[in-house]
């Protein structure tokens, strides 16, 4: 189930004033199973990018390849491709419709045509996986809270088993907790199915604590393509587009600078911790 | 895409048009328009179209934007199009197939109506394009304001529109990202009948009154905290003065309006059927 | 000093309704809250989504008037209906989503809309406005429409707009929820900025941590009562009550507390990464 994708531009409003590239010669590759973090400002090209994957926005140049057929081909069934690949986007809960939470999660399997008891097995369980309680399966969406609201939007893609989950920001607006929540729920589902993880977020400590690999995206080109350590060790430059490291990359360099023989790429608070003891615990 | 719409946009640049009086610009927009229907002679036309591309042109609006706006209307005149084309029987026919004919009438008629509601769209929008939905604003509280006298709440009516006018495109946008969120579900907008179609738009229109109350909502709020409690006692940042200019504009329609009248109907001229 | 804002036993309470629009019962989103905030403090509310402190901000600038007890503005009391417009006036107010607060379709009119209001006179009205948006860094954006603007950018018009209204003390209602980092950075900059410059009372609502290291007082919130109280350091050195309470903490106090923990000699309460490298520099 991998994704390929080959020089990729896209240029919006293409022949007006407002013409502008907003993705310019991505080259990437995403293997299935992959938990991958995108990172950039408002305006690098990070949402534009993700809705390139299931075909919602079509590439100006460039092909894409999904399990090595190319999406753009004249045979292509894209309805196939977009409950393989799902999308999350941000805010999701404005898109809730429906009279209770189960029906509007519903609503993504009986679009792929299947049968109503079916529909609603895969609803339960896609609930289930989000960690939304039984009681609220039968009330109205707009009656819960914000993060139970969140959950049931997530659902709503899960409920169409897709092998692909793209979240754009799945913690916007949330409380702390909320966040860690969500973002806990997703790495437990990413372990626990064989589904691959795209997860957008503007947090460098989100990203750097649950993702396999970090595409740094700016000014509609990918800048950094690598694992967290390697993509942190280039904190300056982050710096330098408006982007940063997680705090403890930057308390690991000022510790090295003041002549402490620590390790300078760790990204988490338990691998800075386990570092420091090593160098200062023992005296 | 949904957010091509320009109508109603107010477009920013700094030109004689932009700094008229709104009361100006209304009331010669409502003129402009009326003139439109008062007159048969293709002469008309050629004036009006004359006046229309200088106005344009004063305003440094780039035609290509203006004719953008037009996109969504397409249908609308393509309707109105071929009910001149067909429906209309009168003169010599040109066309005949089957059961449809196209009579030079028909096609006179459709072309000049076709003529006439894009002048109407396009001058009105102008005006629109011109003027910050906070001068409209004003210029209809102003122009409105005998009204209030039996208790028509026109500064409340202009608040509105104003509002009105600065969500439409905050709503465009939350309909486009609806639409993409609903189509990722798999929803099919496009395919069946127009039951099946009016029955797919439930997931779109849904979440959009939802937001709109919730918009709205919060919006009533602010306002209240700026101390917002309608229009008494109120003072304006920028209040209506007519300047010199202003009463120029008013005697260049005035001249404009009589001059097209008296063309398009007493300076005959025929090109073909026209 | 007078005391900008006190509250009594200030308690609130939702209706819930039934499908018919009968009230069934309440809940009670604040209680028995008791504040006092002195004038020129710059203040912060923590809490997690739900916690009250939305609704609290509310009754700062009587959207909200309190089920029972009493609100103090500027020693008007809000539950009076004739005061009602100056206290508005009194206590300006930032919402969270900057779309939804923003009236004019020109930045210079949207800040006009609140003195406009007040019944200032016209070309007063345009001093407060050019003053206010270069308060805020945004004059030379006076003539663009909002819709155009960052998220950044539109909070800090609807700042200005309030500064505009020359009020005593601003209230945040979590003005960086919706906003990226960098547009979180510019949001607190222009804050900072205005309470040097301008000397009014700041009231930041919010659930991010690292807002409110440069706070006077902090308020913790949770189920609509003030459970903790204190400066900036002595509530951050109680990191595992404040997870209890939903909230975290910057990483790099979360580090220091795990180290400490761990058995360094590291002070509790540490809120700048600069404090965190120099203790452990002194361990070595």
């Amino acid at each position: 189930m991998s994704i390929k994708i080959e020089h990729l531009n896209y240029i919006y409003s293409r022949g007006t004033a407002y013409e502008k590239q907003a993705l310019k010669d991505i080259c990437l590759e995403i293997p299935h199973g992959e938990f991958v973090g995108i990172i950039g400002h408002t305006g690098s090209g990070k949402s534009t990018l993700i809705q390139h994957l299931n075909g919602l926005i079509k590439a100006t140049e460039g092909t894409i390849l999904y399990n090595g057929e190319d999406i753009y081909g004249e045979y292509y069934n894209m309805k196939e491709l977009r409950s393989q690949v799902g999308l999350v986007f941000q805010y999701p809960e404005h898109q809730l419709f429906e009279v209770d939470v189960l029906s509007d999660v519903c609503f993504g399997p009986k679009n792929q045509g299947l049968s109503k008891e079916e529909c609603e097995q895969r609803a339960r369980e896609a609930l289930k996986l989000v960690g939304l309680k039984e009681k609220y399966y039968q009330s109205s969406p707009f009656e819960l809270s914000g993060g139970q609201k969140r959950r049931a939007a997530i659902a709503g893609v899960l409920a169409m088993r897709p092998k692909v989950l793209i979240l754009d920001e799945p913690t916007a607006g949330l409380d702390p907790k909320g966040r860690d929540e969500i973002l806990d729920q997703i790495a437990y589902l990413h372990k626990n199915t064989d589904m691959t993880v795209i997860l957008v977020s503007h947090s460098m400590e989100d990203i750097a604590k649950y993702a396999d690999r970090i595409i740094v995206m700016n000014q509609g080109q990918v800048m950094y393509n690598g694992t967290p350590k390697e993509v942190f060790a280039h904190y300056k430059e982050l710096e330098a587009v408006g982007l940063a490291a997680p705090q403890v990359t930057y308390i690991m360099h000022e510790l090295a600078e003041r002549g402490l023989d620590v390790e300078l790429f760790a990204t988490t608070v338990a691998e800075a911790a386990d570092s420091i003891m090593e160098v200062v615990g023992n005296d | 895409m949904i957010r091509d719409i320009t109508i109603g946009q107010y477009y920013p640049a700094k030109s004689v048009l932009h700094r008229l009086d709104p009361r100006v610009k209304l009331v010669a927009t409502v003129l402009y328009l009326i003139s439109l229907f008062m007159f048969k002679n293709i002469t008309g036309y050629f004036a009006a179209t004359v006046f229309l591309l200088t106005l344009i042109r004063i305003s440094k609006v780039p035609l290509k934007y203006i004719l953008r706006g037009m996109k969504p209307i397409i249908m609308l005149l393509m309707i109105t199009l071929l009910f001149n084309l067909f429906l209309i029987k009168e003169g010599e026919v040109l066309v005949s197939v089957w059961i449809l004919s196209i009579t030079e009438g028909g096609l006179r008629n459709a072309v000049l109506m076709g003529v006439r509601l894009i002048y109407l769209i396009t001058g009105s929008s102008l005006m629109t394009f011109t003027t910050t939905p906070n001068e409209l604003t004003d210029g209809i509280e102003s122009l409105l304001k005998p009204l209030g006298r039996i208790h028509v709440p026109v500064h409340e009516i202009a608040m509105m529109m104003s509002i009105a006018l600065r969500f439409i495109p905050i709503l465009l946008e939350e309909t486009d990202k609806i639409m993409k969120a609903q189509i990722a579900r798999g929803a099919d907008l496009e395919s069946g009948n127009i039951l099946q179609k009016a029955k797919s738009m439930i997931p779109i229109l849904v979440p959009l009154f939802v937001s709109a109350f919730r918009r709205a909502n919060d919006l009533a709020m602010a306002m209240e905290a700026r101390c917002y409690r309608g229009g008494e006692g109120r003072t304006k940042m920028k209040p209506l003065r007519y300047t010199g200019a202003d009463r120029a504009a008013y005697v260049i329609v005035l001249l404009y309006v009589t001059g097209v009248i008296l063309i398009g109907r007493y300076v005959p001229f025929r090109i073909w059927i026209f | 000093m007078q005391r900008m804002v006190q509250t009594e036993d200030l308690i609130f309470e939702y209706a819930k309704r039934d499908e018919e629009g009968n009230v069934i019962g309440s809940y009670r989103a604040i209680d028995q809250v008791n504040l006092k905030i002195e004038e020129g403090q710059f203040i912060a509310v923590l809490g997690h989504n739900g916690s009250g402190k939305s609704t609290l901000a509310k009754h700062l600038n009587a959207i909200l008037v309190p089920t029972e007890g009493t609100v103090w503005v500027d020693g008007r009391n809000t539950s009076d209906g004739k005061e009602l417009w100056n206290v508005r006036q009194t206590a300006g107010m930032v919402f969270q989503n900057p779309d939804n607060q923003i009236i004019g379709t020109v930045v210079e009119e949207d800040v006009g809309f609140g003195p406009e209001n007040l019944g200032v006179p016209t070309d007063d009205i345009w001093k407060r406005v050019e003053e206010s948006l270069r308060a805020v860094g945004m004059l030379s954006y006076r003539h663009h429409s909002p819709n155009k603007l960052s998220g950044g950018q539109k909070q800090r018009v609807a700042i200005a707009g309030v500064i505009a209204m020359r009020p005593k003390c601003i209230v945040l209602d979590e003005p960086t929820a919706m906003l990226d980092p960098n547009g979180r950075k510019e949001v607190l900059r222009t804050v900072e900025e205005l309470r040097k410059q301008e000397k009014v009372t700041v009231i930041l609502i919010t659930h991010y941590m690292e807002e409110v290291i440069d706070a006077d007082r902090v308020f913790v919130m949770d189920h609509g009562h003030v459970v903790m109280e204190g400066t900036p350091r002595e509530i951050f050195s109680q990191v595992d009550r404040l997870k209890e309470y939903r909230l975290d903490v910057p990483q790099v106090t979360i580090l220091a507390d795990e180290l400490r923990k761990r058995g360094l000699d590291i002070p509790a309460g540490i809120l700048r990464k600069e404090e965190l490298v120099e203790a452990i520099c002194q361990l070595k």
